[in-house]
């Protein structure tokens, strides 16, 4: 039981997929330009990885080692079609806003990675603690830098007024620029608090298809 | 061929895909730290870029679209990506070595490039012909390349500045990314397309 806890609470500080893992950059920065779009698209990450670690944690004594990554990014891609019909059907606003970058969940290193890294190693039940801990770090952090950026930009947070015309928004932080802007400042930040030194590998740190060839090129 | 052009300028400047548009920041952060990396990579994403979209378009119109399974479309791209990077890798690797050498390892990284999906979802999104498609695709890896050599030639420099602790690394490297997006927001509405 705690050793679960553990699995959970790891993604939200301690391995957080954006400030700390630095993964699934390009939702990150695209989708943050409010509060409301970052949470919906955190949330759709996370019923994806959710699906994907419990189907990819089942399977794991079944798929070949020299064939798992594209079986990966199937049963990933299933998932996404998944969501991606059921945002259109119901929460239509939301899918027209997230537009691109929700068929595009299927590439975000995150749970590609949760998947070669954990859920191909670990039973079902600590797969849905690590699938929620690191889906709930991966929201938190999108509905952090989406508030920040709604506030800065726009002087409002989900849509509502806050600043009362008091300060004039600086429209920059909802631009593309503001975006790099914002988790450039965010990520200092956060080393600052944890007393951490930035992420030793800039590259899409632990993306199992990435990671070894980036760090060959660059060393 | 004046509309090749404004469509060539328009996708680098205007609507840059890493700057204004944030497909392939991955890559865009991980292989910029040296100027020679990041040219071997542009190469390798124009290639497969330009492919991906003459492929993706092919399949969506021949197989997808008239069998009605449009909805299949996420997952058909991915599949279609992942197997033409090993192919080419494949093809490379036996007939054309010294390609194979500059691009060859940088082959691998871009299955999991959005930008690479993203124009094939893009091309179908704007109902694009076949020869658009294509034009797309081929000035959509070069938007990538003219971004991440620039980024480079900074992050060269930015290793050798002194900046606060907490900003070592990523951080400061963000927000210099930041200032050149905002001078490529200079460009916007140059071309309309």
């Amino acid at each position: 039981m705690k050793n679960l806890f553990k699995e959970f609470t790891k993604g939200l500080l301690k391995e957080n997929p954006i400030f700390v893992l630095v993964l699934g950059m390009c939702p990150t920065l695209a989708v943050t330009t409010s509060a409301e779009n970052g949470l919906g698209m955190g949330v759709a990450a996370t019923v994806v990885l959710l699906g994907s670690n419990i189907v990819i944690s089942m399977l794991r004594k079944l798929i070949p080692d020299k064939v798992r990554i594209p079986a990966y990014i199937t049963v990933i891609a299933g998932f996404v079609t998944v969501v991606e019909l059921l945002l259109k059907a119901y929460l239509p606003s939301l899918d027209k806003s997230l537009g691109i970058f929700i068929p595009l969940i299927v590439v975000n290193c995150i749970i590609l990675a949760r998947a070669e890294m954990f859920a191909s190693k670990n039973g079902i039940v600590s797969s849905i603690a690590d699938a929620l801990g690191m889906g709930l770090g991966f929201t938190l952090a999108l509905f952090i830098i989406g508030s920040v950026r709604e506030i800065l930009g726009a002087g409002k947070i989900f849509g509502f007024d806050i600043t009362g015309g008091a300060i004039q928004p600086a429209t920059i932080f909802i631009l593309p620029a503001g975006g790099f802007l914002v988790l450039g400042i965010l990520m200092a930040l956060f080393n600052k608090v944890t007393k951490k030194k930035s992420p030793a590998v800039t590259d899409c740190a632990s993306c199992p298809l990435q990671c070894g060839v980036v760090k060959e090129v660059s060393e | 061929m004046r509309q090749i052009i404004f469509v060539i300028m328009g996708t680098i400047l205007v609507e840059n895909f890493v700057l204004q548009k944030f497909l392939g920041v991955c890559p865009f952060l991980g292989v910029s730290k040296k100027m020679d990396s990041a040219v071997g990579m542009s190469g390798a994403v124009v290639f497969v870029m330009t492919l991906a979209s003459a492929v993706t378009w092919a399949v969506n119109e021949y197989l997808l679209v008239p069998n009605e399974l449009t909805f299949l479309q996420t997952i058909a791209f991915i599949l279609v990506v992942a197997a033409l990077v090993q192919f080419v890798e494949i093809i490379l690797k036996r007939f054309i070595k010294p390609l194979y050498k500059s691009l060859g390892i940088y082959l691998p990284l871009i299955t999991t490039n959005c930008a690479v999906l993203g124009v094939a979802l893009l091309n179908i999104q704007r109902s694009y012909g076949f020869g658009m498609s294509v034009l797309y695709g081929f000035s959509a890896g070069l938007s990538f390349t003219v971004a991440l050599i620039l980024f480079s030639g900074i992050r060269e420099r930015l290793e050798t500045a002194d900046v606060p602790e907490a900003f070592k690394g990523l951080p400061i490297a963000l927000i210099s990314a930041a200032f050149l997006s905002l001078a490529f927001m200079g460009f916007q509405g140059l071309f309309a397309f």
